[in-house]
């Protein structure tokens, strides 16, 4: 199915007549100056491999301690879950489900609705619910933070560093790694999907 | 180059979901995306109300938030609360100044910038102003991406937390202002999704 001849920028509302882009190439509107449109570089199949991967090292980072630390004698690790436990016991369930949507929730659901859009985009075609999953997308990817919880492993790592004996733990790595799956796809707009595929006919 | 024309000039509008063109809905009807069933609007729903409350709030709750400690650190002969700016501090004093820096610009400037930013905006555009059009949608822009990074000092605190946990020995403690830091970052991402940089190139007075 070929694109639509038409987009419109986001942020001023002009209006272009669209044409294909080359490799590395990105559409900026000229009256704000704003991206419209990246070239997109990962096939269909190659997005499938990636959300394939991010589910596993998503699994692993859930169930792996992030770091544990030692102290006189005394051990002591965390998962993510973990966290999301102790805020809740400590009297700040607020910060509790914050984290347990903003980690947990929004991330997964989003590689599911994305693998599950893929699995059937690889035939050029539209997934049941194909609409409902990329509006429920559209709305979810703001609030997926897990590069910012990388982030703060790191920044709690060296605070607790100063007292204690700090290991690193096979969940911070698998943190890093979604991260770095996470920057990959947010080059990428899953609104091409609307372009690549077609309705199935009934 | 040619002229370049405005969607909502030429009775147009695109679908803020998935993108496709359409023709715009006329005034008061209920229209809907043909291709994906979200609801078409020329513009965001009383952007500019909308985001003047949830800044406001944002703005009220952020005192608390910096006032109030957010994490207790408690050992055998001492209790010390810390505030955000105080956490800082204290990162900045242990040797970690890169971190500390990250740890300020995320948790104050960010935020602060994000207040500044979006009240600056929403006044230019009540006073229609025609005023450095490309950098206030330039400002819009950054203010969108950087927003949610403001989150780091409350999962720093949910981790310290769960993993400080020695005993009498050793103990760190989630306090009341990790919550009101945690609803400022929330409202203040709602604050600048409500916001319609359309209306930045909306309505002016002198025209480009």
């Amino acid at each position: 199915m070929e694109a639509p001849a038409l987009i419109i920028c986001e942020h001023c509302d002009t209006v272009y007549r669209r044409r294909p882009l080359a490799r590395g190439e990105v559409a900026r509107c000229a009256r704000c100056d704003a991206v419209m449109e990246r070239h997109q570089w990962i096939g269909i199949d190659g997005q499938l491999a990636l959300i394939a991967a991010a589910l596993v090292v998503f699994v692993i980072a859930n169930i792996a301690p992030i770091v544990s630390l030692g102290f006189s004698g005394m051990t002591s690790e965390t998962t993510l879950w973990g966290a999301v436990i102790t805020m809740w016991s400590d009297d700040t369930q607020v910060v509790s489900v914050l984290a347990a949507m903003t980690l947990f929730f929004f991330p997964l659901s989003q590689i599911l609705i994305f693998g599950w859009l893929l699995y059937f985009a690889r035939d050029g075609r539209r997934a049941p619910g194909f609409s409902q999953a990329m509006i429920a997308l559209y709305y979810v990817k703001p609030w997926s933070m897990i590069e910012v919880f990388m982030l703060g492993v790191l920044v709690a790592l060296v605070k607790a560093s100063t007292y204690f004996e700090v290991v690193p733990g096979v969940g911070i790595w698998a943190f890093a790694v979604l991260t770095v799956l996470i920057t990959i796809f947010s080059s990428h707009d899953a609104r091409s999907l609307w372009d690549e595929t077609r309705e199935t006919p009934r | 180059m040619s002229r370049l024309v405005r969607a909502s000039d030429i009775g147009m509008v695109g679908c803020h979901v998935c993108r496709l063109v359409c023709a715009a809905p006329q005034p008061g009807e209920d229209a809907h995306c043909p291709r994906c069933g979200a609801g078409l609007h020329m513009r965001k729903r009383d952007s500019l109300a909308r985001t003047w409350a949830l800044l406001i709030a944002a703005a009220l709750l952020y005192l608390p938030a910096n006032i109030f400690p957010i994490m207790r650190t408690q050992s055998l002969f001492s209790r010390d609360d810390n505030t955000i700016l105080s956490g800082v501090i204290e990162l900045w004093r242990a040797g970690s100044a890169d971190l500390a820096v990250i740890v300020f610009v995320a948790s104050i400037v960010v935020p602060m910038m994000k207040f500044l930013v979006m009240g600056f905006l929403l006044v230019s555009i009540r006073r229609r102003s025609g005023w450095a059009l490309r950098q206030r949608a330039k400002m819009y822009r950054v203010i969108e991406l950087v927003g949610y990074w403001s989150m780091l000092d409350v999962f720093v605190v949910a981790l310290l937390s769960a993993l400080v946990h020695f005993k009498v020995l050793s103990r760190v403690e989630p306090l009341p202002g990790v919550i009101y830091f945690g609803l400022v970052v929330v409202l203040t991402m709602f604050a600048a999704m409500s916001f319609d940089p359309r209306l930045i190139w909306d309505n002016r007075d002198n025209d480009d």
